[in-house]
């Protein structure tokens, strides 16, 4: 089975404007959702109290609220949670309070309600945590970006590397604009998938300019333009088989590996589409209108040369 | 006919050899089990493990198999309630003899064990149990040093009658002391020099008098800072000893932070009441005049002295007045005096002063430590010392020893063996009062879901398998079965890396895991695309393999390593979840290379490579 019986021959440079007019779009519409909607972040960033508790039968959530009331939680959300003898219990933390021992408080009241109660899962964050994580989020991403933008210069040249840092930052941010369309709870393992969405992205990014640069090297007639194309044509079933291997894997995540790894399969499923979007429509596009010519992907003679010229 | 160098195939082959080994423990999956330590840390014997496992039998409970691991007996049972029913009948039929933990062990064969083989330890999200995260207050730790400091000094100053105006702490990092005169303030550097040199002292002359500042270095600051950290660490580690849970984990993370993940514990508020517990000490004067075991037959001790229990068992009788108390403990290490394992301890000037007179009077005598420790306990918990409400306070001689010479601030006790001395050091460090700890994270994952995530993730994890090994075989036709064979080669290992690495496998690891499947795929893509285009192209067979491989090599190695960078940053900045992934990445990548580019190209090798007349590829 082949994706395409034939050689494909797909004009996507000379498009690069409607590319670039997309991505400018989705760009525009995720930031201005992550800027005025919000992410809907979870726990783990915004601290405080969560309890999941499975009742030995059903509950009558108003009796939970009112046990929780009665210890002076009465800003706790109570929800069931999968069936109905599940429940969810969340406490935003309050300014000067100590969330621990709030937590120890909040399981008290629970156990007096109902002593058989059991324990699926608690967590209790300081509000600090959740800011550092973000920072550290934040670090980490930036280290990353820096690292690998100073890989691809050395391996390859630095127009092709702005084309991928490009990229590599363009999939994130629509990620996080699905996030916050959806409202779908922004945890921390969401965080580590985008963080594998952009080594997943600049994966795919790679592969292409290798063959860019191989097509370079090659081909010494044809314009860059021409090129380039002939590179993501040949490139294109396995940048399409890959994705499709990599889905399968993170749907079978996303229904069968349960609540918990959730937000991470949502953000690996979505950043997969936005990263092989972006690795064949914009990283090349960048590096084009850089002025990527096939000197600039030679390989270096000019060392050698001078070594000979020594005394 | 392609050539390919045989030691490229035995190596595959020695490689997946070893791997199969190292990951097969992980084939058997693990049981409820019970972990046992004796209360007397003494290490099992055949006599002990004989007395447990007939209480069990007694009781109708079926043990499916019992081990030692260290000083530990492991036994294993075939389901929850079995493991919760002979819990009670060892704490029922043996009351206070051991430490019982609940725990998992796996299902492997006892010679499994016996060669050294491991399963990959699994992280709380997939056994159950809970995570603190504490925050020492350094800050405290400091501010608490400049009170000892400003204590010292008035002591000081007066001992040499050097009329001061007042003793401040100052700012974060400086004692200062207000003089009337100018001589007072030359005295009192003097004095300060004296007693200790390498101090920073800063003096300057105002009207009349002056002011001496004494300032912290950075380095003195920093040091009491690890040390207050340090002494947390040690605090909680002999409480989390308490709990008798298996395989704890109390570490330092970061400047000021500390980490306890206890497994198999699925109460935070049952952990938080023993972890919260204070202590300290006191050094105390043994009454030898008068007989331990006769007072604690009749029950009552003599005038002016109180009996105690010893660690190690055994009463001994001590002198009401305490001579110095944990609040006066500046330092405690172990090391060697002449050749003997010695403790050093180090006093404030208020209880070096104390010391200095008990020593000077009772050279020859004998001096003890008592340990006291404050916990809160629920009704009905035992309480081995005096219960007041829901606090009970337990009191224990950890040290007698013989007063040799005349001490103050620093001394050293000796009599003891070596590796006593490090742990009393570090219960002494342990037991003076701490930096404040507060708790920043915590996380509890019960048994029930551990158990679910679990299943639940091996359970995506095979289905992502099989998804993709179908699509492969029917996009690859016979090569795509060559690439499942590789990916399935791929998790093998991955799992023997794992094992062998003893890295904890976490529900975002498996997640980790199910993406670098999906990513393994890609160097086989990688591969076999450009195999297609060779042939394509009007290539022979046997030429387009070798050119698929040699071609598609810079693109996996280069797509590969951008991966491995994004990955290793994020172990690098991440903690939990997105460490746990970050590993399962790393290693997930380094193993599909192996994979994809030895292992598939060997077998491909093997099988099309030695065929002399090969017309098509089944690609």
């Amino acid at each position: 089975m082949e994706f395409f019986k034939k050689r494909t021959n797909f004009r996507f440079m000379p498009l690069r404007k409607r590319w670039y007019a997309i991505s400018a779009a989705l760009l525009l519409a995720s930031v201005l959702l992550i800027a005025f909607r919000g992410l809907n972040l979870g726990i783990d960033f915004t601290g405080g109290v969560m309890l999941e508790l499975s009742f030995p039968q059903e509950v009558d959530l108003d009796k939970v609220r009112g046990a929780l009331a009665s210890q002076g939680h009465e800003d706790a959300t109570v929800q069931s949670f999968g069936t109905a003898r599940e429940v969810l219990v969340r406490l935003l933390p309050k300014e000067g309070e100590d969330t621990a021992a709030v937590g120890q408080g909040v399981l008290e009241a629970v156990r007096s309600y109902d002593p058989a109660v059991q324990l699926r899962r608690t967590e209790v964050v300081g509000a600090q945590i959740g800011e550092e994580l973000a920072e550290q989020g934040a670090l980490a991403a930036l280290f990353a970006f820096l690292l690998i933008l100073a890989y691809v210069a050395v391996r390859f040249q630095w127009k092709l590397a702005i084309g991928s840092i490009v990229a590599a930052l363009h999939d994130p941010i629509l990620v996080l604009g699905f996030f916050a369309a959806t409202q779908i709870t922004f945890d921390l393992a969401s965080l580590a998938a985008i963080l594998a969405v952009v080594g997943y992205s600049l994966n795919d990014t790679v592969v292409v300019f290798d063959r860019i640069r191989e097509r370079f090297v090659m081909t010494r007639k044809g314009s860059p333009i021409e090129i380039i194309d002939l590179a993501i044509n040949d490139t294109l079933s396995r940048t399409l088989m890959t994705s499709v291997t990599t889905l399968i894997a993170v749907v079978s995540l996303l229904v069968f590996a349960g609540d918990t790894l959730a937000g991470f399969a949502i953000a690996l499923f979505v950043g997969v589409l936005v990263g092989t979007y972006s690795s064949i429509f914009v990283a090349s596009s960048i590096a084009l209108d850089l002025k990527l010519t096939a000197r600039d992907l030679m390989p270096v003679q000019r060392e050698k040369d001078a070594i000979d010229d020594m005394p | 006919m392609h050539s390919y160098p045989a030691w490229r195939i035995w190596l595959v082959a020695i490689v997946v050899l070893m791997a199969l080994v190292l990951a097969l423990p992980n084939v058997f999956g693990e049981a409820p089990a019970l972990q046992l330590s004796r209360d007397d840390r003494a290490a099992f014997n055949e006599q002990s493990q004989a007395g447990v496992t007939a209480v069990l039998s007694s009781k109708g409970i079926p043990v499916q198999a019992a081990h030692l691991e260290g000083d530990r007996l492991v036994l294993r049972f075939e389901s929850v309630e079995q493991q919760i029913a002979a819990r009670e009948a060892i704490q029922q039929g043996a009351p206070g003899e051991y430490l019982v933990a609940l725990s998992q062990s796996s299902r492997m064969p006892g010679w499994m064990r016996a060669v050294g083989l491991k399963p990959m330890s699994l992280g709380l999200d997939l056994r159950g149990g809970v995570y603190f995260l504490y925050e020492v207050d350094v800050a405290g730790a400091v501010k608490q040093l400049l009170a000892t400091m400003e204590r010292d000094y008035r002591t000081l100053l007066r001992n040499e009658r050097i009329p001061f105006a007042g003793i401040q702490a100052e700012g974060a990092d400086a004692v200062r002391i207000s003089l009337r005169s100018f001589e007072d303030v030359d005295r009192a550097v003097a004095a300060l020099r004296k007693q200790d040199s390498t101090l920073t002292i800063d003096s300057s002359r105002e009207g009349e008098g002056g002011t001496v500042t004494v300032r912290l270095s950075p380095e003195q600051v920093k040091q009491r800072q690890d040390f207050a950290i340090q002494q947390n660490i040690t605090t909680l580690r002999n409480r989390v000893d308490e709990l008798g849970v298996t395989e704890p984990i109390v570490a330092r993370q970061g400047v000021d932070r500390i980490t306890v993940q206890l497994p198999g514990v699925d109460d935070p508020n049952e952990a938080l009441r023993v972890l919260g517990a204070t202590a300290t000490l006191e050094f105390r004067l043994v009454d030898d005049q008068n007989d331990a075991l006769e007072a604690e037959r009749t029950g009552r001790a003599p005038l002016g002295s109180r009996l105690y229990q010893r660690r190690e068992g055994g009463p001994v009788l001590l002198k009401r007045e305490i001579i110095a108390s944990g609040e006066q403990l500046v330092d405690a290490s172990s090391g060697f005096s002449e050749g003997q394992p010695a403790v050093f301890v180090k006093l404030d000037a208020r209880g070096a002063a104390e010391m200095l007179d008990t020593t000077r009077e009772n050279l020859g005598r004998p001096m003890a430590v008592v340990f006291i420790e404050k916990k809160r306990i629920n009704e009905g918990d035992p309480c081995k010392g005096v219960r007041s409400g829901s606090e009970c306070t337990e009191e224990e001689v950890i040290s007698v020893a013989t007063i040799r010479g005349v001490f103050s601030s620093n001394f050293q006790i000796t009599g003891v063996m070596a590796g006593e001395a490090r742990e009393l050091a570090l219960l002494l460090r342990a037991g003076s009062l701490a930096a404040p700890l507060y708790i920043v994270e915590q996380r509890t994952v019960g048994p029930s879901l551990g158990q679910d995530n679990v299943e639940r993730g091996f359970q995506a994890l095979m289905i992502g398998l099989l998804g993709m090994f179908i699509f492969l075989a029917i996009y690859y036709r016979r090569f795509g079965l060559i690439a499942c064979v590789v990916l399935f080669m791929n998790m093998v290992l991955l799992t023997a890396l794992m094992s062998l690495l003893q890295a904890t496998l976490s529900l975002p690891g498996i997640a980790g895991i199910v993406l670098t499947v999906g990513m393994a795929a890609d160097a086989n893509v990688l591969i076999y695309e450009r195999i297609r285009e060779e042939l394509r192209n009007g290539m022979s067979p046997h030429a387009a393999i070798n050119a698929g491989f040699d071609k598609a090599f810079s693109a996996i190695a280069d797509s590969n390593i951008t991966t491995l960078i994004a990955g290793i940053v994020l172990f690098t900045f991440g903690t939990g979840p997105v460490r746990g992934f970050a590993v399962t990445l790393c290693l997930g990548i380094l193993t599909s290379l192996f994979s994809a580019i030895l292992g598939s190209r060997a077998l491909i090798h093997l099988i099309w490579g030695r065929q002399r007349k090969l017309e098509a590829l089944p690609i």
